[in-house]
């Protein structure tokens, strides 16, 4: 188990690499993903039982499915750090002949990635089916996912969550990044969604709510809970109290940074914050 | 010309069912999905058999595609079963992105396509389904003839890695090909020799298009017909062959001609062979109620409609 320490290091190194990233090509997702960064690095490096080598398949290992794949470049970053290719192709983050494309996806065969992911509301459907193959063929590892709070808007993820539980997919931890925030403004004023741990319990899930979502610590606390909770019957839900551009002070609070880039000066004043830990790409 | 014998009408759908229950006993990585049609997909034999490998999504084809793609991770080898237009419209974009985008391994199964659906009406007879699924890119596209052949071609998708659309009906109709005829995804079948016309027909049309090829001999042309089961990949070396031959085309299809077997093979011939074609094929139109037989023969998709459009096509050769 890897110190706190080394992980609050390596989430200031992906914050840059995000950045980083986003400003090169002036264009990508940074508020969501610099606010889901301490889940993403504690899960990947505490949480997940990995295999060395990625093969699509999964089996004998956990899975994750990042369901609201705008956030790309946390999780390009973290894979990477991960080791699942090198930390250089985070230079060719939405260039022309990449395999980081936008949203993720399995097309140009990108180790770590299982899934494609962008249209909205349809990572929870695959996650259940990623479950409950891991139930046909035995295995005991786990499958998470990862979902905008926004992203509930779309209905299949209430099909979803009515068929997990309905079916007690319970080796299934769903994630919800409840930033409050999403392109058009903030979540209660473009479509107002009602107090999500009530309907996740009356849809029947367990649920574990994580109020600091941007501590390590908390998040590595709540999915540990998480994960005790499963096998009991039902599927569990973490509820993720996040904040939208966490790290950067004048990216958090607010939508603004949902999908635009930093100028060169706001960059350097981002990158400011976050001094180089683990060394830049 | 070869004549052929209908050895009892029977449906696809059934077709479906037996090929299902049979890769039930024969492949323990297929697993069965339904959104609440399990009679109507003829999914009961492999459920009886096979419980622990079937699952029940509900009234929710999203969520289904979706458990359908995340199945494929774990090795499974998914059949999805509900209507064609739920199978497709409904849920383009779940395909589109979790399943074709992603390249998993989903066989999505869909019953009473087309017209013949019958009495439900047009807000269940799809006839934009082909166009659809041939869109999108790595997608296959089956659109078998008669029970046997959807019974050989349901066995057949379990062995070809990638995803596949296969369509077929509601209705009774003849079961004409033979029993124990193997199905070679993307091989185009020549059921009668003929050097006057090429008939190129897909699912419940290959029937219709044998009488219409009887017919027309009586009064003395001689028509090829061949069995498009697979309209993508297209078998462009039996089409071009034939059509050289002959000098002319009809192509006949329970589908609008917008996106349709008709539309692929003016493509072919566009690049390859310009050749007079007639469509066979519902106009941009919606269907509507009414017994299969009233339907096909308003919209003129019958044997009589696939000889009247011989008669035209011959005259522009």
């Amino acid at each position: 188990m890897p110190k706190l320490e080394e992980l609050q290091d390596l989430v200031v190194q992906v914050r840059r690499d995000i950045l980083r990233m986003v400003h090169k090509v002036n264009s990508g997702h940074p508020g969501a993903s610099l606010g889901c960064t301490e889940f993403f690095v504690a899960l990947y490096n505490d949480v997940l039982e990995l295999k060395p080598v990625f093969e699509m398949d999964g089996i004998g290992e956990d899975l994750f499915f990042l369901s609201n794949g705008h956030i790309s470049p946390v999780f390009y970053s973290v894979l990477s750090r991960k080791g699942y290719f090198q930390v250089e192709e985070l230079n060719t983050f939405r260039l022309i002949n990449s395999r980081l494309q936008g949203h993720p996806t399995t097309h140009e065969g990108l180790p770590g990635v299982r899934v494609a992911s962008g249209s909205l509301g349809q990572g929870m459907s695959v996650a259940i089916g990623a479950a409950l193959a891991k139930k046909l063929n035995k295995d005991s590892h786990l499958v998470f996912s990862l979902h905008g709070d926004g992203e509930l808007q779309e209905g299949q993820n209430w099909e979803a969550i009515m068929y997990a539980a309905g079916n007690k997919v319970d080796n299934l931890i769903s994630t919800i990044d409840y930033n409050g925030q999403q392109i058009d403004g903030a979540t209660k004023d473009v479509l107002p969604m009602g107090d999500l741990k009530l309907k996740f319990e009356a849809f029947g899930w367990d649920v574990v709510d994580v109020k600091e979502g941007n501590d390590l610590k908390a998040i590595l606390e709540g999915l540990k809970e998480a994960k005790s909770r499963t096998g009991k019957g039902k599927p569990v839900c973490v509820l993720l109290h996040t904040i939208m551009g966490h790290g950067v002070d004048f990216m958090m609070h607010t939508h603004a940074w949902h999908g635009k880039a930093p100028s060169d000066e706001q960059l350097a004043n981002a990158l400011g914050q976050n001094p180089e830990t683990l060394g830049d790409y | 010309m070869t004549t052929y014998t209908d050895q009892g009408k029977n449906d696809t759908r059934s077709g479906f069912g037996a090929g299902l229950a049979e890769l039930g006993r024969s492949n323990p990585n297929v697993v069965a999905l339904c959104a609440d049609l399990v009679g109507s997909l003829k999914m009961e034999k492999f459920i009886e058999e096979n419980p622990e490998r079937f699952f029940q999504i509900g009234i929710a084809e999203a969520n289904m595609m979706g458990i359908a793609a995340g199945l494929t991770i774990g090795g499974k080898i998914p059949f999805t079963g509900t209507f064609a237009n739920f199978s497709t419209g409904r849920v383009y974009d779940q395909i589109r992105q979790s399943i074709a985008y992603s390249d998993k391994n989903v066989k999505i199964c869909a019953s009473h396509a087309g017209l013949t659906l019958g009495e439900d009406g047009a807000t269940h007879q799809i006839l934009e389904d082909i166009g659809l699924m041939k869109m999108l890119p790595g997608m296959t596209v089956i659109n078998p003839c008669d029970y046997n052949q959807t019974k050989a071609a349901t066995i057949a998708i379990a062995d070809h890695h990638g995803p596949v659309y296969l369509r077929f009906g509601r209705p009774k109709v003849a079961n004409f090909t033979p029993a124990a005829q193997k199905f070679e995804i993307g091989k185009a079948l020549i059921l009668s020799e003929g050097s006057d016309v090429t008939i190129l027909a897909t699912g419940h049309l290959v029937w219709e298009a044998l009488i219409a090829a009887e017919n027309l001999e009586k009064q003395g042309i001689s028509a090829e017909v061949i069995n498009i089961h697979t309209i993508k990949p297209l078998d462009s070396e039996a089409v071009l062959k034939s059509v050289k031959k002959t000098g002319c085309v009809v192509t006949a299809e329970e589908h609008n001609y917008l996106g349709g077997l008709g539309e692929s093979i003016a493509g072919l011939l566009a690049l390859h062979h310009p050749t007079p074609q007639e469509f066979v094929a519902t106009m941009d139109t919606f269907g509507e109620s009414g017994t299969p037989e009233a339907l096909m023969e308003k919209y003129k998709l019958n044997n009589k409609a696939i000889a009247e459009a011989v008669i035209r096509v011959l005259k522009r050769k």
